[in-house]
């Protein structure tokens, strides 16, 4: 249950991104994001909010409680997630080609892609759901575009940072071949740039799938004032059940999701990581090499092969041609010719832009909200934060020995990190009703027993990372400190620790950023006609939307957005600069 | 291309005299810079004259950092001179022409293409239709004797095919001008040697759909048994410094004395530039100091001083002697003889006095002796100790002398230099380096004043 999993390169799950992404120096260019990114999903929210009806959508398929209807929600939810996939890889081809191939481009595009990985997805999931379902009134396909796309904002943006890095890390010698050989754009490509990027690019999309989970399930019920919708899928089932207060159905729902994550792994995951391997740039065969039983099968089955072959042989046509011809001059990387004048206008367009959507925002909402809205929310800011603090430290006090402790054993590494990825993806929204229902039944306190439901899901970053990084631990040192005797507090401090901090770091990261986005669903909730809130900025958010108080939400999540970017630049920056200069061990 | 020409020259008139076709490359002062950090530009290669004929295979020679594959790039297109023209036929280049193909020194192959796609991927650049591509594509690979390893990735292959594979995608586009980007050092010398003399055998019997090459090496006796005419760059800026031609006969032996009155005439040359180049810089701060640590200093001193050499060696027998690559040698010979411990002069390395004094001493003395010499000859290491002597506090941030030396150098050599001089200070005692805080503190100094203080008060 990741928030927006962060870039990961695959192999030792070290960040890629993160390190661009956090070692930037704040400029006026994040500002500019921000305005333009928060102002116009307001914007668009609120002019949509005038045109939809307030009708709580008759569905032609009312969601029921059996059982045997669940099976055709799990492949509903599925394929939403999947058309989200789809929509995430187009946009990060397109998207972080012109970010890396234009210098003017990236000057925006890169610090708005910073701030879209900061902004809490369900706080903006009330705006995006009106806008959608006031593009196709009436119509369904409102509601499932705005589940799609709220999948999608889930998805896109670490593999776009994964791919936008790719591009600039292109080896120097394949580079200069490209040249050499003149190959044109389109053929350097799908030829040199994609292939590539392909590891780091599939190894965030399986991570983005993971974290997707929680955001289908959380985005196929909602509510946003008089607008009610129920998409037919896992999540509604459970919003139903919730409100028929029906636990075996919550136990159904667990078990549908459960398989249906299993079976992609095994369908989907695995195939796809197996086949990703022959894009490694590392010239040696690879030690661990993963396999998948289903690639196996297409590869030898001569069915398949016979199907493969024409499609593999049309693929290679496209793109391999050169769709132009030879070129006579030289292609830079700069796409746009540089010249100062064009810099400024482009900076001017920006800034307005910026300034021009902050004012419209401004003036929509100021006049619904006042100075104690401003003090209250402010104040539920620091609650939560405290909470994901406080949260954050108790799941490292807990998993990081158990993680170290796995790690240093391949055997129970093989056993427990298939275990942590499949609990980091499953959706931990499925498993609130049960701790809500035992809230209600021994009538403990939701601030207090409310809180670790933001860290349930995405705890297991922590975990798996660590077990990553022991697992990743050079033998050498394990023998230097078995000789030394060096053993207890010493051994974690000068031995351990270090060498598992940047792992930790990364883990830590998504477990934070996944915590502030499940605040939102959890520091509000329901039993019945039961309501549990604790005190905190995502109880505010969920109440506001429920209320359809779209000056209230916009207020809520720029003041969430401001806390997760703050964080991220006084908090894990500095930590992830120390990561990589005292600590790595190359 | 080469048949359109070829057709144009034999249908000329028979009475004149046959056209003379231009030079495939001619290279007319060429000049490139780089900008400084302070703006300034920093010469890479100043006023290079270079021709390359058909029927040719043309040496560049220099140490690392003389800039021999910015030239080499500059041949092949890929990079525009600062100025002069560079020619292609006779027409200036705008890119890298049709006609010219290179083979990298790390093999630029790209890892999830089979070697046949690898070549075949060149053709399809060219826009050559798809039958032919394969076609074509397993012919250059039969040529180059990788028949059988078609469906192979390049990690299942060895350094040698693979680079094999780099000449057979350079070939398989029949080009006009071959370019060789130190195609052999990263090879292992048993491999490197085999691709040698078959490339050599294979262009001898004309097998080679192509009309010369440019061969870009650090190797000296590479450059002599593969070539016929041979350019030496020197370094800072890079300068043809000579053009030897090589009128030896294929096969060439090593061990024919010719060859050896040759490597020999090579290797002064290389050397005797620097040793020039260092008497007429002066005083300056920002000089580039050779990148030797104090180890291999030591090492090649106390081989020099031991039999059979005994103080004075020659340094390409020096070289094979202790299996050294003659351009690794250059720099730890060059660090000695800046300070003043040997004299490197015409291709020999002799023991000054101070040098054979200097292996006799024992630890504690041989670091006072370095530090003194250090002092004396290299006035970076003499201006950061007097800096650090008149600061309070007898400490420097990195960052005062890395701008100082920016102001001459750019910011990679500044970058090294400083690296040198403090692995070399910290031998000699001279001072301290805190990488963390990025510091240079004199602590003998420091722990004076502090104890100083401490009986003050």
């Amino acid at each position: 249950m990741a928030a927006q999993p962060l870039a990961i390169s695959r192999e030792n799950l070290r960040p890629t991104a993160i390190g661009d992404v956090l070692s930037r120096s704040p400029s006026l260019w994040d500002l500019a994001a921000i305005l333009l990114v928060l102002g116009v999903v307001i914007l668009l929210g609120s002019g949509a909010k005038q045109m939809v009806a307030p009708f709580g959508l008759a569905n032609a398929n009312p969601i029921t409680l059996s059982p045997w209807a669940l099976p055709m929600y799990a492949v509903r939810t599925t394929l939403r997630m999947l058309a989200a996939m789809v929509a995430s890889l187009i946009f990060t081809l397109i998207y972080a080609t012109v970010a890396a191939k234009s210098r003017r481009a990236e000057i925006v595009l890169i610090p708005i892609l910073d701030v879209l990985q900061s902004v809490p997805v369900l706080g903006y999931l009330s705006f995006t759901v009106v806008f959608f379902v006031s593009l196709f009134p009436g119509n369904t396909l409102g509601p499932e575009l705005a589940a799609i796309f709220a999948i999608f904002t889930s998805q896109a943006w670490n593999m776009t940072f994964s791919f936008y890095q790719s591009l600039r890390m292109i080896p120097t010698d394949l580079d200069e071949a490209s040249r050499s050989f003149r190959f044109s754009s389109w053929q350097r490509f799908w030829t040199l740039e994609v292939p590539f990027a392909m590891p780091g690019l599939v190894w965030n999309m399986m991570m983005s799938m993971s974290g997707g989970w929680f955001f289908v399930v959380a985005s196929e019920a909602i509510s946003v004032g008089k607008l009610q919708i129920a998409l037919p899928g896992i999540g509604s089932y459970v919003a139903l059940a919730i409100q028929n207060r029906n636990l075996h159905a919550v136990g159904w729902a667990i078990l549908a999701m459960t398989v249906t994550i299993l079976a992609y792994d095994q369908l989907l995951f695995r195939p796809m990581v197996a086949w990703s391997d022959k894009f490694r740039s590392e010239q040696t065969v690879s030690p661990v090499v993963p396999k998948s039983w289903l690639l196996d099968l297409f590869r030898r089955a001569s069915l398949m092969r016979l199907i493969g072959e024409p499609v593999g042989l049309g693929v290679r046509i496209a793109l391999r041609s050169r769709l132009s011809p030879p070129p006579r001059s030289n292609v830079g990387k700069t796409v746009l010719i540089p010249s100062r004048v064009i810099d400024y206008i482009w900076y001017a367009v920006v800034i307005v832009g910026a300034v021009w959507t902050s004012t419209k925002v401004i003036q929509m909402t100021a006049p619904h909200l006042s100075m104690s809205d401003v003090g209250t929310v402010l104040f539920d800011g620091v609650i939560t934060f405290i909470r994901v603090v406080v949260l954050i430290a108790l799941a490292s006090a807990i998993w990081v020995p158990i993680g170290v402790m796995v790690g240093l054993r391949p055997r129970l590494t093989q056993l427990i990190q298939p275990l942590a990825q499949f609990l980091a993806a499953f959706p931990a929204n499925l498993l609130f009703p049960i701790a809500v229902f035992l809230i209600v039944r021994y009538q403990a306190s939701p601030n207090i027993w409310l809180s670790p439901l933001m860290i349930f899901g995405t705890q297991w970053y922590i975990l798996f990372n660590v077990i990553a990084g022991a697992s990743a631990f050079p033998g050498d040192f394990r023998e230097v400190a078995a000789t030394f005797h060096i053993r207890g507090w010493r051994w974690w401090r000068e031995v351990m620790l270090p060498a598992i901090f940047p792992y930790y770091v990364t883990g830590a990261i998504t477990a934070s950023g996944g915590a502030w986005n499940a605040s939102v669903v959890s520091e509000a909730v329901n039993w019945g006609h039961t309501n549990l809130t604790a005190t905190g900025l995502g109880a505010y958010i969920a109440r506001m939307t429920d209320a359809g108080d779209f000056p209230r939400i916009a207020l809520g999540i720029a003041v969430m957005s401001i806390f997760v970017i703050l964080s991220n630049r006084l908090i894990w920056r500095p930590l992830y600069a120390i990561a990589e200069t005292r600590t790595r061990l190359t | 291309m080469n048949q359109a020409q070829n057709s144009q020259a034999t249908t000329s008139p028979a009475a004149s005299a046959p056209t003379v076709q231009p030079p495939i490359i001619e290279l007319r002062t060429i000049c490139k810079s780089y900008a400084k950090p302070s703006g300034e530009p920093m010469p890479v290669l100043v006023n290079i004259d270079l021709t390359i004929r058909e029927g040719e295979i043309v040496g560049l020679l220099g140490r690392s950092g003389s800039g021999k594959s910015t030239l080499l790039r500059t041949v092949g297109g890929l990079i525009t001179p600062s100025s002069g023209a560079a020619l292609y036929r006779g027409q200036p280049m705008t890119g890298p022409p049709d006609g010219i193909s290179i083979v990298f020194q790390s093999f630029a192959l790209f890892p999830w293409l089979t070697v046949l796609e690898n070549v075949e991927i060149a053709l399809d650049a060219l826009g050559v239709p798809r039958d032919e591509t394969r076609t074509k594509a397993l012919a250059s690979i039969d040529l180059i004797g990788l028949d059988g390893f078609q469906s192979a990735y390049p990690r299942e292959l060895s350094g040698g095919m693979r680079q094999r594979v780099g000449f057979a995608r350079a070939i398989a586009i029949e080009p006009v001008l071959l370019l060789m980007d130190e195609p052999f050092s990263a090879l292992d010398v048993l491999t490197a040697e085999l691709l040698r003399t078959d490339l050599v055998e294979m262009w001898r019997e004309k097998r080679l759909p192509i009309k010369s090459i440019l061969l870009v090496t650090h190797n000296i006796e590479e450059a002599v048994l593969m070539c016929d005419r041979v350019f030496v760059l020197s370094s800072n800026p890079g300068t043809l410094a000579a053009e030897i031609p090589n009128p030896l006969p294929h096969p060439r032996d090593r061990q024919d004395p010719v060859f050896h009155e040759l490597v020999d005439q090579i290797y002064s040359i290389l050397t005797k530039r620097k040793v020039e180049s260092s008497t007429a810089a002066g005083v300056s701060i920002a000089q580039e100091v050779p990148r030797a640590t104090v180890n291999a200093m030591l090492g090649l001193i106390e081989a020099v001083e031991a039999p059979p050499w005994r103080n004075q060696a020659d340094l390409a027998d020096l070289a094979r002697s202790l299996s050294f690559e003659v351009d690794d040698l250059f720099p730890v010979a060059d660090a000695l003889s800046l300070l003043r411990f040997a004299e490197l002069k015409d291709g020999q390395l002799t023991l000054t006095p101070a040098g054979v004094q200097f292996v006799q001493l024992g630890t504690d003395e041989r670091k006072a002796m370095f530090a003194q010499h250090m002092l004396h000859h290299v006035p970076l290491a003499a201006h950061i100790s007097d800096v650090l002597s008149k600061r309070d506090g007898h400490s420097a941030p990195r960052r005062r002398f890395q701008d100082e030396l920016e102001d001459h150098l750019s910011h990679e050599a500044a970058d090294r230099t400083l690296q040198v001089i403090i692995n070399w200070g910290r031998y000699a005692e001279l001072f301290t380096y805190d990488s963390r805080s990025r510091t240079f503190i004199n602590s003998k100094l420091l722990a004076q004043a502090q104890a100083t203080e401490a009986k003050a008060s």
